[in-house]
C-alpha cells in the first residue's frame, strides 16, 4: 500500500499542478544549493549506502560529477532510493532532478514517459543466475523452472520472449523489491534469479555462501543503462549528458582523480579546451569554466569511476568487457569537447 | 364487501418539490443545482488540467494501451493468459486473483472468527484463553509481517521438488506449491453435474418441508440423513449409469518442476493465511461483542426450553447477534479484500502486483492506472457492501425489526 499511495501522491501532483514542469531545472538546482536524484534502493556497485551511510556506487558518482560541475562540491546531493516501479513517475512529478538508477534505454521509456535518456552509463545484458547444485550450464537447459524476478523492469518482457523463442515453459514470481526477490530465490522458492547481469554479480554478494551460485553463459538482451532528465528542458538535458561524456573523455585524455591540476596547467589545445583556459565551453553548458576539473576531482574519471564501484578495484570485480573505451575493444565513447 | 379509506390524490408538483427541494422548496432544489453543477466544473477542470500538463510534458495519455499486448507472464491465472495478450486481459487475470484472495480469505475469516469467539465465551477455562491469546497476538502484529512471515515460514520449511514430500504418489508437496492431481472432464461430467443439483433441490425443499411442519404442528423431523443420502447417492447413481465424471491427471517431476496436475502456489497460501488469520481475530471481537449484546436471559430462556447451549446459541442467540455483528462484519470483509494488495511483497499476481505493478512500469500510464485500480477495488467494495446490506435486511426482515 506504501508503494501505491507513494505513486498516487505523484499522480496527484500531476493532476492539481498548473504547468509544473519549469524548463529551468538548472535554475532550479542552484536556487534549491541542492541536486535531487533518483537512485536505487541498495544496488552493489551502483547505489548502496556503505557503512556510514554515505552512497556510493556508479549511479551515485553520476548524480555526484553533476553536483560537482554545479556547486564545486560533490556532497550537494539528495539521493532519493526509488524502486523500479516508481522511479518514472517521480521523474515526471519533479520530486527528482536527473534519474540515475540503473535504467535500461528503450524506443518506449524514451517516447511515452516524457523524459529523455542523456547517455549509456553502463552496457549491460540480462543474464541468470542459478545454485550450482542443480548442474545446469546453460540458460537452454532451464525448461520447466521457476524464475524471480523483480517487477517493474525490462526483464519481465525479456524474459517471457527468450523462454517463448526457445520454446521453453517456466514460472514467473515476480516481487516489487530486489530484496525480496533475492530472499525467495535464496530460500528456494525459484530455481533462476535473472536481471542484468551486473545486478547479478551485486545480489550474490548479498547471498549466504555466494560461491554456491553461478551466472549462467547466456546474455539474452541489450540493456543500455543510463541517466534520465524530464523532457522540455535542453540546458539540463545538456548538462547532464555532457557531465557523463565529460568523465569519458576524461579517461581517454588521461585526466585522472590524481593528475588533474597538473593536467590543467598543459600547454595542448585540446585540454586548455577540456579545462576552459581556453574559450567558455563550460559557460555555454550554464556552469563554470572549470566544470571538467570539478568533475574528475569529484569523483575521477569513467574509468576510475567504473573500478573503483563494480570493476577490478570493487568487490563486484566485473570486466570493463562492453564499458571499456572504443579505442580499447569497447563501446564507450564520447563525442569531443571542443 | 370491506370498505378501504380513498387514497388522496397524487400531488406530483409536490413530491417532485419535496424530492428535490427538500423542506426548502424551490430554492433549494436550485441551490442543489448550483452545488452539482460547481462540483462537475471542479472535476471538468481537473481532468482536462491533467491532461494539458501530460501533453506539455509529451507523456503518453489515454486508455489506448489497454489493446497492446502486455509481452509478460503470470505465475497465477484462472482464465487462459499468455505473453502475448493485451494488458485488458491483464487486469482481469489480477483482478480474479484478487478476488478469488479475497473470497476464500472471507470464508476462512468468517469461520475462524466465529470459531475464536465461541471459544472466547466458553466457560472452559484453557479454551477460552487460548482463544483470548489468539486474538492479541494476532491482532496486535502488523499483517505485512505476517504474510512475510507466513511466506518465508512456510518456504523454508518445505523442501525443493526433487524432495516433495509425496502423498501416496498423487499430492506433493514442495517449496514450489501443493501439486494435486487435475480433474478432466469425461463425458460423464454433465449427468453428474445435474445429479448434484438435483439432490440439492431436492434437499432444500425437504429443508422446507421439515421447517412448515416445525412452524405449523411442532413436529421434529429429522432430514438430515436423507438430505445427506440425496446428496451422495443420486451423483454415485448417475456416474455408476453414465460412467465416471473425470480422470484425473497424475502430476509428475519432469525437469525442474512438476508437469501435470493442479498447483497450490505457496504465494497463494502465504497470503490467504497471513490475512484470514489476521481479519479472524477482529471478527472474533465483533462476534464475541455481537452475542454479549444479547441479553443473558436470552439463553437462559433457551435453557429452560430445553435446548442445548449449540442449540439455543444457533437458534436464539446469534440470530439476534447478527444485527449488531454486520456492519462491523462488513467493513472487515472490505479490510480483507484490500488489504490483498499486499501481495505484491511476496509475489502473488494479484491486481496491485500484475497491474498497479508491472503494467504501470512497462507503460508509464501512473494516472489512468491508478485511476482504473481505484475504480475496480471501489467497485468490488460496494458489491460486498451492498451483498451484505442486502443480507443485513433480510436479517432484519425475518427478525421483525
Amino acid at each position: 500500500m506504501k508503494r501505491v499511495s507513494l505513486v498516487l501522491t505523484f499522480a496527484a501532483a500531476a493532476v492539481l499542478s498548473s504547468g509544473a514542469v519549469s524548463a529551468q531545472t538548472l535554475k532550479t538546482v542552484q536556487d534549491r544549493g541542492m541536486l535531487s536524484c533518483g537512485v536505487g534502493q541498495g544496488l552493489a556497485g551502483f547505489s548502496s549506502p556503505d557503512d556510514k551511510g554515505n552512497w556510493t556506487g556508479l549511479d551515485v558518482d553520476v548524480c555526484r560529477a553533476i553536483a560537482a560541475a554545479i556547486f564545486n562540491d560533490p556532497t550537494k546531493v539528495k539521493f532519493i532510493p526509488l524502486s523500479a516501479k516508481d522511479r518514472f513517475t517521480a521523474l515526471q512529478s519533479g520530486e527528482i532532478d536527473v534519474l540515475s538508477r540503473n535504467t535500461t534505454w528503450t524506443l518506449s521509456r524514451d517516447t511515452s514517459l516524457g523524459a529523455n535518456f542523456t547517455g549509456v552509463t553502463y552496457y549491460d545484458g540480462q543474464g541468470f543466475l542459478v545454485k550450482k547444485s542443480l548442474k545446469v550450464n546453460s540458460a537452454l537447459e532451464l525448461n520447466s523452472a521457476s524464475v524471480c524476478v523483480q517487477t517493474g523492469t525490462t526483464t519481465e518482457q525479456n524474459l517471457a520472449d527468450y523462454f517463448k523463442l526457445n520454446n521453453m515453459k517456466y514460472e514467473v514470481i515476480a516481487f516489487a523489491n530486489e530484496d525480496e526477490t533475492v530472499k525467495a530465490y535464496e530460500s528456494g522458492r525459484c530455481d533462476v534469479f535473472t536481471t542484468d547481469v551486473s545486478g547479478l554479480y551485486a545480489e550474490r554478494l548479498k547471498l549466504a555462501n555466494p560461491a554456491d551460485h553461478a551466472v549462467l553463459p547466456e546474455v539474452i538482451s541489450k540493456e543500455p543503462l543510463g541517466p534520465m532528465v524530464r523532457h522540455g528542458d535542453d540546458q539540463w538535458f545538456d548538462l547532464v549528458k555532457w557531465t557523463l561524456f565529460a568523465m569519458v573523455d576524461a579517461e581517454e585524455l588521461g585526466i585522472t582523480q590524481k593528475n588533474v591540476d597538473e593536467m590543467a596547467k598543459s600547454d595542448k589545445p585540446e585540454l586548455k579546451r577540456v579545462f576552459g583556459t581556453d574559450g567558455n565551453l563550460g559557460e555555454q553548458l550554464g556552469v563554470t569554466k572549470d566544470w571538467v576539473a570539478r568533475i574528475v576531482k569529484a569523483v575521477g574519471n569513467y574509468g576510475e569511476a567504473f573500478d573503483r564501484n563494480v570493476g577490478a578495484g570493487s568487490k563486484l570485480g566485473i570486466a570493463r568487457g562492453l564499458n571499456q573505451l572504443w579505442n580499447k575493444g569497447g563501446i564507450q565513447y564520447a563525442p569531443p569537447i571542443r | 364487501m370491506s370498505i378501504e379509506p380513498r387514497p388522496p390524490p397524487p400531488q406530483f408538483a409536490l413530491l417532485l418539490k419535496r424530492a428535490l427541494g427538500g423542506r426548502a422548496g424551490w430554492g433549494g432544489f436550485a441551490l442543489q443545482i448550483l452545488f452539482v453543477a460547481a462540483l462537475l466544473w471542479i472535476g471538468y477542470e481537473i481532468v482536462e488540467n491533467a491532461r494539458a500538463n501530460l501533453a506539455a510534458q509529451r507523456i503518453t495519455s489515454g486508455f489506448g494501451f489497454m489493446r497492446n499486448t502486455a509481452g509478460f507472464d503470470v505465475s497465477q491465472s484462472l482464465i487462459p493468459y499468455s505473453g502475448s495478450d493485451t494488458y485488458g486481459r491483464v487486469l482481469l487475470v489480477g483482478l480474479l486473483n484478487t478476488l478469488l484472495v479475497a473470497i476464500v480469505g472471507i470464508f476462512f475469516a468468517t469461520v475462524i472468527g466465529f470459531v475464536v469467539a465461541l471459544g472466547r465465551l466458553s466457560p472452559n477455562w484453557l479454551l477460552s484463553r487460548i482463544s483470548g491469546g489468539y486474538v492479541e497476538l494476532i491482532r496486535n502484529l502488523p499483517l505485512l509481517f505476517q504474510i512475510l512471515f507466513w511466506y518465508l515460514a512456510v518456504l523454508a520449511a518445505l523442501p525443493n521438488p526433487r524432495q516433495s514430500i509425496s502423498v501416496f504418489g498423487l499430492f506433493f508437496l514442495s517449496n514450489r506449491g501443493l501439486v494435486v492431481p487435475k480433474p478432466i472432464a469425461d463425458p460423464g461430467l454433465e449427468p453428474f453435474a445435474l445429479a448434484i443439483l438435483a439432490a440439492i433441490i431436492a434437499a432444500s425443499l425437504l429443508r422446507d418441508y421439515a421447517r412448515r411442519a416445525l412452524f405449523e404442528s411442532g413436529r421434529v423431523i429429522t432430514i438430515w440423513p436423507y438430505a445427506l443420502g440425496l446428496l451422495i447417492g443420486l451423483p454415485l447413481l448417475s456416474a455408476l449409469i453414465f460412467g465416471k465424471p473425470v480422470t484425473f491427471e497424475i502430476p509428475e517431476l519432469k525437469g525442474f518442476n512438476f508437469s501435470g496436475g493442479s498447483r497450490l502456489i505457496p504465494e497463494f497460501v502465504a497470503l490467504t493465511l497471513a490475512i484470514s488469520m489476521y481479519t479472524a481475530s477482529f471478527i472474533a471481537e465483533i462476534v464475541r461483542a455481537g452475542i454479549q449484546s444479547v441479553h443473558k436471559g436470552q439463553m437462559e430462556a433457551g435453557a429452560s426450553l430445553g435446548l442445548s447451549r449449540g442449540s439455543t446459541l444457533r437458534l436464539i442467540v446469534v440470530p439476534q447477534a447478527l444485527r449488531v455483528i454486520l456492519p462491523p462484519l462488513t467493513n472487515q470483509y472490505l479490510n480483507l479484500t484490500k488489504n490483498s494488495s499486499l501481495a505484491v511483497a511476496i509475489g502473488y499476481p494479484d491486481l496491485v502486483s500484475v497491474f498497479a505493478g508491472t503494467t504501470l512500469s512497462q507503460t508509464g500510464q501512473a494516472i489512468e492506472i491508478i485511476a482504473i485500480t481505484m475504480g475496480v477495488y471501489l467497485l468490488i467494495s460496494l458489491v460486498t457492501s451492498a451483498i451484505m446490506s442486502f443480507y443485513g435486511w433480510r436479517i432484519g426482515r425475518s427478525l421483525g425489526a
